[in-house]
């Protein structure tokens, strides 16, 4: 691959995970949600993709196609089947904060990881590690929709957001960490997911509904 | 030989579990769990010996190592593990008796206690900062269905809150790692995420990456370890947990978390100096004091109680850590161990109490010293072990604490502990005897349950606390080498 189309298409992937990330804030569908977040994963695939194909490692490249399985495909299917037993409660009804005051403050977040990012520029720019703001970006989103959504399962959504970027800052930085710590990672990833959708399925049971408002029984 | 030692305390769990998976809970199974804490605490003593004779040594190409810091956590692991698996048994008689919980309860409980074992001893024994990173990780998703066992609307709120804000924790402390890694591959002298190695090439790393890198990390595993700001799902959980779950997950767990904050330390402090991880600590060491001290001043249930007041022990680890001489760090250590022991011995009482009277609120338990001798004096003992007063082994340790804190400069935030201190010894002494002296109310429900007091777990951890006040004779080489492996002296 020439250098021009590695730059175009490394660009391309980044704008497809920072985009991903907004609309999620944007939509309150909460099926929408789930198929942007599993565009992200597409994003994030082809991400590893074209850095794999750039050093032309065979691993990272099998590393990208797990990738694709798993937050593309698994993932975003256990929401699926989360989201279709839930019943009725399919929409982010009253989000702590606004949509209008949410992408406010993606922007804000934006320029946030941009400043932070610096010194991880700055220890080898190149093409790769000028990304990184971007899996920044991603990760301060999803920590925002974590905190201000009041549905389980668009937590569940904003936690993913997070690991999403923070897998991306680890592809950009050093092309992978060694395949058992990533598959271990991914492991840890699914298997988090499961626990939370047994829970939430729980909280159904016991509260007859997912909104985490109703959990305020225990404080001080 | 020292493969087997070094094996033995992830491996043993793990059997333990796929023969409650395969066998399920019965009597015959009953005292299991805690024969394979027995083991791993007679693994764990083997390795430490092990340690003082040969120095480090590594197993599984280098995936697990074990020095004189994963002996001790070790030890710590395979102590307070066996007195929470000897309670055990009684406990889960008790509430399947009380139809709270049936014999496949029974089994899932004790698979996971063994699971959450295994993945202790893997965190300690880990090599990799990557592995270290998945043993804690794994520890959250076997404890959360232990949190949300009971089902009940306030366990299910707890697990919840305990899984997200774990989750997300560990997660800031992936992102630190990948940076941490980042920095490696770009520095001369270190590589990869090998831990040793790291310290080996500390001072070659980017300081700039490493910064970011150690912030993510101490802030990632504090939310584990219970430190403030990110300390909100501790009290539900431990509140909600079974008792000996509760007395595991505060005992040692928390410990476990914070024994990766003192690597991160380690490396910080080399490639950063003294001062960075400091600041950051002293921060989170006052504000979990501060916190914990105003909102048990008020507390009116007793297993909050003891939460909050585990929020101010691993306050007090990370002003130690801190201060972070050789001194400081010995008395670290020694701390993690008596507070493991003195809170396993009050949490599982307190799970008594609680299977007793059937309320967990301050106000509605009143004269256990008369129903109930033995159980309260356990429970006052180990309240008076866990404020501090000798001849407990707190005492020696927090006082190791403020006579370095003392001594390196940071003199104004240990006075301030000090005195958050008193005030939560004061409000844990006022709760607790209103809980214990008094005559016993009247009417139904009060004391029916048949006596059965785990004594014997309780009794032991407060007399090996107090023999430990008394002379930590034993430990001493261990504790010291330990500390040197923490503050990075040769």
């Amino acid at each position: 691959m020439s250098d021009g189309t590695y730059v175009q298409l490394l660009d391309l992937a980044c704008g497809g995970l920072l985009l991903t990330a907004v609309l999620v804030l944007w939509r309150r569908e909460l099926a929408v949600i789930i198929g942007v977040f599993a565009a992200q994963g597409i994003a994030l695939a082809t991400l590893v993709g074209v850095l794999a194909a750039h050093e032309g490692s065979a691993e990272v490249g099998g590393v990208a196609v797990g990738i694709l399985v798993l937050r593309a495909g698994i993932l975003p299917w256990l929401l699926h089947r989360a989201l279709a037993k839930a019943g009725p409660a399919r929409r982010e009804t009253r989000p702590v904060v606004n949509v209008a005051a949410s992408l406010l403050a993606a922007a804000l977040l934006t320029l946030l990881s941009y400043a932070v990012s610096q010194p991880l520029v700055a220890l080898e720019p190149s093409t790769a590690t000028r990304a990184i703001p971007v899996g920044v970006t991603v990760v301060l989103i999803g920590f925002f929709v974590l905190v201000t959504r009041r549905r389980a399962l668009s937590q569940l959504v904003g936690f993913l957001l997070m690991d999403n970027g923070i897998t991306t800052v680890g592809f950009l930085t050093t092309a992978g960490i060694g395949l058992i710590v990533e598959l271990g990672v991914s492991l840890d990833v699914l298997l988090a997911v499961l626990v939370l959708r047994i829970l939430a399925s729980r909280m159904r049971e016991t509260f007859g509904d997912t909104d985490l408002d109703e959990l305020r029984e225990l404080h001080d | 030989m020292t493969t087997v030692l070094l094996l033995s305390p992830v491996l043993v769990p793990v059997l333990g579990a796929l023969v409650f998976l395969l066998a399920g809970w019965r009597p015959a199974t009953a005292w299991l769990s805690a024969a394979s804490a027995a083991l791993v605490l007679a693994a764990a003593i083997g390795d430490a010996v092990e340690v003082a004779t040969t120095g480090s040594y590594t197993a599984l190409a280098g995936l697990l190592r074990v020095d004189a810091l994963s002996a001790f956590m070790l030890i710590v692991i395979g102590a307070v593990g066996l007195l929470a698996t000897a309670a055990t048994p009684a406990h889960l008689a008790t509430e399947i008796r009380a139809g709270r919980a049936s014999p496949r309860t029974a089994t899932r409980h004790s698979l996971l206690v063994q699971a959450f074992l295994a993945a202790m001893a893997l965190a300690v024994l880990a090599a990799d900062l990557g592995v270290l990173w998945i043993a804690i990780e794994a520890t959250t998703i076997v404890t959360a269905f232990l949190v949300g066992q009971r089902r009940s609307r306030t366990a299910v709120e707890a697990a919840w809150k305990y899984v997200v804000i774990c989750s997300t924790g560990i997660a800031l402390a992936l992102l630190g790692t990948l940076l941490l890694n980042y920095a490696a591959l770009h520095s001369p002298g270190a590589s990869g995420l090998d831990l040793a190695g790291l310290v080996a090439g500390a001072h070659t790393l980017d300081p700039g990456v490493t910064r970011i890198a150690v912030a993510l990390l101490v802030i990632g595993f504090g939310t584990k370890a219970g430190l403030a700001p990110l300390h909100a799902w501790l009290p539900d959980a431990h509140s909600q947990a079974p008792a000996p779950v509760s007395a595991l997950m505060s005992g040692v767990l928390l410990s476990v978390a914070f024994y990766a904050i003192l690597r991160v330390k380690t490396i910080s402090d080399l490639a950063l100096g003294t001062g960075f991880a400091r600041a950051l600590l002293v921060v989170m060491a006052l504000a979990s004091l501060l916190l914990a001290a105003s909102l048990l001043l008020a507390q009116r249930d007793y297993k909050r109680m003891l939460a909050y007041s585990s929020i101010e022990h691993m306050g007090l680890l990370a002003l130690g850590a801190a201060v972070g001489s050789p001194l400081a760090v010995a008395a670290v250590l020694l701390h993690i161990l008596g507070h493991g022991l003195a809170k396993a011995v009050l949490f599982l009482g307190a799970g008594r109490v609680l299977q007793t009277t059937g309320t967990s609120r301050i106000g509605e338990v009143r004269g256990l010293a008369v129903r109930q001798p033995l159980l309260a004096g356990c429970l006052g003992f180990g309240v008076l072990a866990l404020i501090g007063l000798p001849p407990f082994s707190l005492f020696a340790s927090e006082l190791g604490i403020a006579r370095a804190g003392f001594a390196s400069g940071l003199g104004w935030a240990t006075a301030v502990a000090l005195l958050l201190v008193l005030v939560i010894a004061a409000a844990l002494v006022t709760h607790t005897s209103r809980m214990l002296l008094g005559a016993p109310p009247e009417g139904p429900g009060a004391a029916t349950a048949p006596p059965r007091v785990p004594a014997t777990a309780l009794l032991a951890g407060l007399v090996v606390c107090a023999a430990l006040g008394v002379t930590a004779a034993p430990l001493n080489d261990l504790l010291h080498t330990a500390a040197t492996i923490v503050t990075g002296a040769p």
